[in-house]
This record gives C-alpha cells, structure tokens and sequence, in this order.
C-alpha cells in the first residue's frame, strides 16, 4: 500500500465509521429507550442527537481533544527550537504549517489532531521537550506529522469523540438503573419491557468493549505506518528509535489521557501501572515498543 | 456492435483524460515545492548582506572571503535552472564555510549577539533548504517515474512532458575543496 492509497483509505474509514456509529448508536438508544420504559421517543431523541453529535465531532473533534488534553497554544517566540522543527518539517511533508500546542505535564508524549493538514494541530508535553534532543524529538514530530499527512488524525479525532459518546450513554444508562429512575408502562406488555431490559445490560457491557475494538483497529497499524514514514521524512530511523527508549524508560503517566484519547499519542500514556493498564495492554493502541524500536533500527 | 465500439473508445477515452490530468498535476506539485525552494533561498541570499557587514566590522582584511560570498550570493540571484540554483546555493554554501571559519579566529565577533543570531538564522534556513529540497525531490521523482510507466508514457511523448530536474548537484560540476595555508 503506498501513501496516496492510504490517504483514500483513511477519507473512506472515517466516513464509514461515521456511519457505522451513527447506526449503534441509534440501536443502542432504542434498546435503552424501551428497557427504561420511556418508549421509542428517548430512541430517536438520542439518534438524532448522535447525528448532530457527529458533525460537531467532525468540525470539533481537534478542538474537544486539544481542550481536554490541556494543551496550550504557542507561538514562534514562546519556543523558536521547536517551532523550527515544525516549520522545517511541514516544508518536508509540503503541507501548511500546523498549529503547535504544549501539554505542561512531565510525563513525555505527543501528538497531532485535525481534521486535514489545513487544520492541524501538534502538541508536546512538557517532559518530552525536557528528556529530547534536537534530532529525537524531530523524529517523534515526523512521526505525528505522517499522521497529519494520511489523514489518521481525522480518523482517530472522530473515534475518539464517538467512542466518548457511547461510553457517555451506557454510563447515562446505568446511572438510571443504579438510581432506579425507571418507569413502568401500564398500557405496554411489560414482559417486552423485561427482555429489552435484559439486552439493554449486556449492551451496557459490551458497547463500551466494541467501541474499544473499533478504536483498535484503526489504530496499532497506524502507528507502524507513521513510524515508516517519518523516517522517510527525517532520513534519520535513529532519532525517532532512540526517542521511543527514552520515552519508555520513563514510568510518569499522562495525568491528562483517558480512554477516549489514547490512541492518538505517540506512545501508550497510562504505562504500566495496575487494573487498567493490565487492561489497556490487552487491548492495547500501540504495538509494542520493543518492536517498534527493532524495525527502526533495521531500516 | 456499435455498443462494444463505443465502450471501448469511452474506456479509452477516461484513460487518456485520468492519465492525461494525473501529469499536469504531477507537474504542479513540482512547481509549487520548487517555489517553496525559491521562498527559502531568497531568505539565504537576504541574509548574507547584513552578516557579510557583521563580519566586517571584526575582521576587515579579510577580503577574499567577503568577495567570495558576495559573488556566490550574486550568482544565486542571477541562477535561472533548478539546477543552477543548486550549484549557486553549493557554491554559497562552501564559501559560508569559510566566512565562518574565519570568524573562529575573531573571539569579540563570536562573542558578538548580533553574529550569533545571524548564524542561527543561516543554518535555520540551511534545514529549510534541505527539507524543501526533499519534498521537491520526491515529487520530482513521482514526476519521472510518470513519464517513463507504461502507458502514461505514451501520452507523456504525444503531449511532449519533459523530465524535470532533479534540485542536486552533479558529483562532476562539484569544484574540489581548496584548501589554503
């Protein structure tokens, strides 16, 4: 697959997935709907609101995932040493130069987001611009830059977004059960009402799995892929492997990732730490380090 | 029989005009990252007046390098070719070289903010080059290899689409470094 028909590839996806979201979504609220015994008119409040939800998640999602990661924008004066790299590898890449954000958190990742390379945004933490030199933090940069570049930024802006949102519904879901705001329907066979209930849990606890598995797949190959073009764009595979080291010998977590947004940074930010990093490995966004480090060095 | 005609002159038809568009906007990435080369090189060549008068207010007898730079400055303006340009910025840079190196034996002038910052700059705009150069280097190559696959090639030659070239230096137009004691 060369680049050009991975950038056709990506367009596809996310419109599919746009698509696809869409169709779960409403499923799952009629589902709810019916098991809460508010009837279909909750379902199709809530289809046509993850309509409107997807557009905003489209036109916004770059912005929503700058605005909950922290990220603070900067200018050229604020830190000419990394806004060169920029500049210099947006010459490289022939896109327009994209907006640099820095997370102020010592835990050393990054990322880019938009929706197109007319809209993109790269963001650095704090820790990542201490801990690397000038040729290590040009290969990470290449690296979200190639996800600028094959429009993965758009794919993985708006997973991000939806997988949010249906994690937001079956928590609203469950918060009813929990409080038991339940209605019974007299004029309906509340036997009905007891299955859809009964679907509407096990929803409640794979919709967040399947949306996991979703997020998934457009993710780890991704990752492989950016890796290989970067070190096209810099020429150096060295930068960008001994960068990922550098990085992974680092135990600090991002305070600012959640599930929604890991995907999109350049290593796994919870490392390895208790239940939900067990889990987080199992259903792991990134390949493994080690092995993205090997095929580095041996380009 | 008619239908199988005109299906097959239609097929040949959409052929030609996606290879046809699929050259001249091949053609068009070249000329828009050779520009982006051109934004950058003029950003060198502005730079160099005001570093070769730095310079001078240090070390005044140095002469042969001032003119140097100067007349390596001048045939970049004057250059025309991609590949003139090429071998005008070679030229530039080799001569840049030796101001620099000159410029070691002058400790009030390295120690001078207005020199460093200039020096910066240049080899700011020196990575610039070269990733611009990368970027027009490789659409040159997709370019080419356009022209050469068959059957692009055949309306390459109809429609007479000339090779671009290639933004480097020949290894034998490179002239050998003088060295001078």
């Amino acid at each position: 697959m060369n680049i050009y028909s991975a950038i056709s590839a990506n367009i596809w996806k996310s419109y599919l997935i746009i698509a696809l979201f869409v169709l779960f979504a409403g499923t799952i609220a009629y589902i709810f709907g019916r098991a809460t015994g508010y009837g279909p008119s909750i379902g199709v409040g809530i289809f046509i609101f993850s309509i409107v939800y997807s557009f905003i998640s489209y036109f916004y999602s770059d912005k929503i995932v700058l605005a909950t990661s922290g990220a603070q924008e900067i200018q050229k004066k604020d830190n000419p040493e990394l806004f060169r790299i920029v500049e210099n590898l947006a010459l490289g890449d022939g896109i327009p130069m994209p907006r640099v954000y820095i997370i102020n958190d010592p835990s050393p990742n990054a990322f880019a987001t938009g929706r197109d390379p007319k809209h993109a945004a790269v963001a650095a933490t704090t820790g990542i611009l201490d801990k690397l030199n000038k040729s290590e933090l040009e290969g990470v940069l290449a690296h979200e830059f190639s996800h600028v570049k094959n429009y993965d930024t758009r794919l993985m802006a708006i997973t991000a977004v939806l997988v949010g949102f249906i994690s937001l519904i079956t928590n609203m879901f469950m918060n009813t059960l929990f409080w038991g705001g339940f209605r019974n329907d007299e004029d309906r066979d509340s036997r009905a009402q007891l299955i859809f209930f009964v679907i509407a849990i096990i929803l409640a606890i794979l919709a967040p799995i399947i949306a996991t598995l979703i997020q998934l797949a457009v993710s780890r190959k991704r990752e492989l892929l950016a890796d290989a073009s970067g070190a096209l764009l810099t020429r150096y595979p060295e930068g960008l492997a001994s960068a990922l080291e550098k990085i992974s010998s680092d135990p600090k977590p991002l305070r600012t990732a959640n599930n929604a947004t890991a995907h999109l940074f350049i290593v796994n930010p919870f490392k390895g730490q208790g239940f939900s990093s067990w889990i987080s490995n199992l259903f792991s966004t990134h390949p493994p380090l080690e092995e993205r480090i090997k095929i580095l060095r041996s380009m | 029989m008619t239908i199988i005609v005109i299906a097959i002159i239609a097929v040949l038809l959409l052929f030609f005009f996606l290879a046809y568009n699929g050259l001249v906007t091949a053609r068009v990435r070249i000329s828009e990252a050779s520009s982006q080369i051109d934004v950058q090189l003029k950003r060198r060549t502005d730079l160099i007046p005001n570093l070769v008068e730095t310079v001078k207010g240090y070390a005044k007898h140095e002469k042969d390098v001032f003119e140097n730079v100067t007349k390596a400055r001048a045939s970049l303006m004057s250059a025309d070719t991609t590949k003139q340009k090429a071998q005008a910025n070679d030229f530039l840079s080799n001569t840049l070289k030796s101001l620099f190196a000159v410029a070691e034996n002058y400790p009030d002038l390295k120690a001078s903010q207005n020199f460093s910052e200039l020096q910066e700059e240049l080899s700011d705009t020196e990575n610039k080059i070269a990733y611009a150069r990368q970027f027009y280097n490789s659409n040159v190559m997709d370019y080419n290899t356009k022209l050469q696959k068959v059957p692009t090639n055949f309306i390459a030659s109809m429609f007479h689409f000339q090779p671009a070239e290639f933004f480097a230096v020949d290894e034998k137009d490179k002239e050998p470094v003088k060295v001078q004691f």
